[in-house]
């Protein structure tokens, strides 16, 4: 067998593929195969890093090398230099944005230092296609162990002990879970993997499906080990192409070593799995609605209980758990429970992968302990905030979520505080806001969204949520009065104690916590008519300095619609009833003249 | 493809590919294993260094030495080529000079092994900008 002394890992998750891996990938094999390296040097496509903002990455082991932004014309260089001469690329590495020092090892980045990789800890490591990889990686071990080793009751015992959650939002108990649906009595149960991965922002579950099919799948068989299903089902969103691919590969390969289907493992139990595809529809990540779909029924929510543990799928006890809950269940089953249970705080065990996204400067995945505070995470991991910018507010937990402002900085992240702070976990996504951004029209953003995905099965959330979203729409329009505020608020409790699922009980949150953290800005919106982020369009004017204003014509000629006048050299005057506040004239202009009011 | 029987079916084909993992594996905690540089430019090439680091590789997997092997570029000793650096774990890097296949299994048994300096050491008498 050839042994490599050099490997190239090359980031293959969507992100760095849309950015051309594929081809970067394509290229460093030809170039290897033409210079008769290819019994030397491996080339393994793998998941996703995390560090999606330098996308695509290209590592190279074992000195570590961690390249980023790499197109596939810098194919020829790593190659040229690296792997044949020995010299890192220094323009391709990371750049320390405080230093501004080349960083060539990974570990050294402060987006990896803070790091704890337990469901992400395939990603970017091993080659998501191939199973072999994963066995190597202590893969199956688990399964093989619970199966031969253990019963279906000292395998949940372990669960309980570990103190796993659940990641999709709820933070129900996996063990309990698991525990229930063992109990209830019926000749056929299912395990379903809940991959409807809705939250705007959150990408942490397409990425462990990319990067690592198979620790989903070994789980899958786990929980069908201990609840006595033998029938797993994927409900995946059909717009995760890849995710869907890769996932496909790794039942197949599991099919054909016998680690899926009949007899695993040589033992007599069955299991294997079959994938469903979800139209993207936000509500059916709740668990009953997502069953109904799966069905082929309309994705609606019904009243619970019965909870799916006991009636789920075609009203056999199903279980339903989210992709990263089943991506922690190998290592647990592993390492034991105790192990699990030392990382984390005293409620919430274990690690929680974020997506970081908005105004920061390492928008990417990230995985950290439970217990890690947000400044952590956005300042040490996260790089701080774009351009220098302030930092204003972070938004968790999605359209169900709330913000937390700089007086939550400090609050260790975990189930509890979280919900304490007036937000939520929810599935993980992390979208983070500077002074540019209007927490008035953030809140619309998010009604939007529920207006947009509410089934409308009850009248909370379909008729409320509307009128929620009509309001703010008034206020950042600059026609809002004060009741305004008093009606957002009252609405919104009403919606929260009566909506059918936890889409409409929840949709409310996003105003909510903004009522409560930037109430003055909410003021502001009534009273003075005025958006201090300068984002409600109808809040704000372009004006031209007079003094400023050089008479260069620049304004003028750039806008769209002809609101601006005045003759060569002298004084320019946008005319407020034309204008439509598009900004060309802001940008254009060299002279610091025009200006927002 | 052989199906998966039992534990040690899957263990079979894990200790297979430890080789090949094991690459990527021990590149997560270099510091607590031995690493090896070989310099390998041109000079370096063409003095046999292509065939020190493959005996190392070799070797060091055959007699079970858990160690990390790296290729360098230029070290500055071209009179002594090939060379190749040392680390063993929380002690500071050695060089060697002139090493073929042979000097390469003394430098494996005595210094590695049992930490026991091995002839033809080239002075480090130069300081980088990092430290």
């Amino acid at each position: 067998m050839a042994k490599f002394k050099m490997h190239l890992l090359v980031c293959s998750g969507t992100g760095c593929h849309a950015s051309e891996s594929e081809l970067l990938l394509q290229n460093l094999k030809t170039i290897i195969n033409d210079k008769g390296l290819d019994t030397e040097v491996q080339v393994i496509g793998t998941g996703c890093f995390g560090f999606c903002e330098k996308g695509p990455i290209v590592k190279v082991m074992p000195d570590n090398t961690f390249y980023t932004q790499v197109t596939p014309n810098d194919a020829r260089e790593i190659i040229e230099e690296h792997v044949i001469k020995g010299r890192k690329v220094n323009r391709l590495l990371y750049v320390n944005p405080e230093t501004q020092e080349h960083i060539s090892d990974s570990k050294h980045m402060g987006f990896y230092k803070k790091q704890l990789r337990i469901a992400l800890r395939n990603c970017g490591f091993i080659d998501p296609e191939n199973i072999d990889e994963y066995i190597a990686r202590d893969g199956y071990e688990a399964l093989a162990k619970c199966l031969t080793e253990m019963t279906p009751e000292q395998v949940i015992e372990i669960m309980k002990k570990s103190g796993l959650r659940g990641r999709g939002g709820g933070g129900f108990p996996a063990g309990l879970k698991w525990e229930i649906t063992s109990k209830s009595v019926s000749d056929e149960k299912y395990v379903v993997c809940n991959a409807d991965e809705g939250d705007p922002g959150a990408f942490m579950d397409r990425s462990i499906l990319e990067g690592d099919p198979h620790s989903v799948i070994e789980a899958m068989a786990i929980c069908g080990y201990c609840i006595g299903a033998t029938n797993g089902l994927v409900y995946i969103r059909a717009e995760y192409p890849l995710a869907i691919d890769r996932l496909k590969i790794a039942i197949d390969q599991a099919r054909e070593y016998g680690l899926l289907g009949k007899g695993l493992l040589g033992t007599g139990f069955d299991f294997d799995i079959e994938l469903r595809y979800g139209a993207g529809a936000f509500v059916c990540g709740e668990e009953t609605a997502l069953i109904h779909s799966m069905e082929g029924k309309r994705g609606e929510p019904t009243m619970k209980p019965p909870f799916p543990s006991v009636s789920g799928y075609y009203e056999k006890p199903t279980n339903v758990n989210n992709v990263e809950t089943f991506a922690n269940v190998p290592v647990i089953i592993n390492k034991g429970a105790e192990w699990f249970a030392s990382i984390g705080t005293e409620k919430s065990k274990g690690t929680k992968v974020f997506a970081l996204a908005g105004k920061i400067n390492n928008v990417g995945l990230i995985e950290v302990p439970m217990g890690t505070t947000l400044r952590e995470v956005i300042f040490e991991i996260g790089g701080g905030i774009k351009d220098g910018k302030k930092f204003k507010a972070v938004q968790t937990g999605g359209p169900s979520g709330g913000c937390l402002t700089e007086k939550h900085l400090d609050t260790p992240i975990d189930y509890d505080n979280l919900v304490a702070s007036g937000s939520m976990m929810g599935s993980g996504g992390m979208i983070v806001m500077d002074e540019d951004d209007c927490m008035v029209s953030m809140a619309k953003f998010y009604l939007e969204f529920t207006v947009e995905e509410s089934c409308g099965k009850c009248s909370p959330c379909r008729i409320g949520n509307k009128r929620l979203h009509e309001i703010l729409d008034k206020l950042t329009k600059g026609n809002g009065t004060l009741e305004d505020i008093d009606r957002l608020k009252n609405l919104s409790y009403v919606i929260k104690d009566t909506a059918l699922c936890g889409l409409g009980q929840t949709s409310p949150n996003p105003v909510l916590s903004t009522i409560d953290n930037f109430y003055d800005e909410y003021i502001e919106h009534v009273t003075d008519k005025k958006c201090r982020a300068g984002q409600c369009k109808a809040l704000m004017q372009y004006v031209i300095i007079a003094e400023n204003c050089v008479g260069c014509t620049a304004c003028a000629r750039n806008c769209p619609v002809n609101s601006i006048t005045g003759e060569r050299k002298g004084v320019h005057v946008i005319n407020q009833a034309v204008c439509i506040k598009c900004g060309a004239c802001l940008e254009k202009c060299k002279f610091n003249a025009v200006v927002i009011k | 493809m052989t199906q998966v029987k039992s534990l040690a079916d899957l263990r079979k084909i894990k200790d297979d590919l430890q080789g090949k993992m094991g690459l990527r594996e021990k590149s997560n905690s270099p510091e607590s294993l031995v690493q090896i540089r070989v310099a390998m430019a041109t000079c370096g090439i063409a003095s046999g260094a292509k065939q020190v680091m493959e005996f190392f590789m070799e070797e060091l997997d055959k007699r079970n030495i858990q160690a990390v092997v790296t290729q360098t570029g230029c070290m500055g000793y071209c009179f002594a080529e090939p060379t190749v650096e040392i680390t063993l774990p929380g002690q500071a890097p050695v060089v060697y000079g002139y090493v073929d296949t042979a000097k390469a299994d003394s430098i494996i048994e005595k210094y590695i092994k049992n930490g026991e300096l091995v002839e033809g050491i080239i002075p480090v008498n130069y300081e980088t900008i990092q430290k």
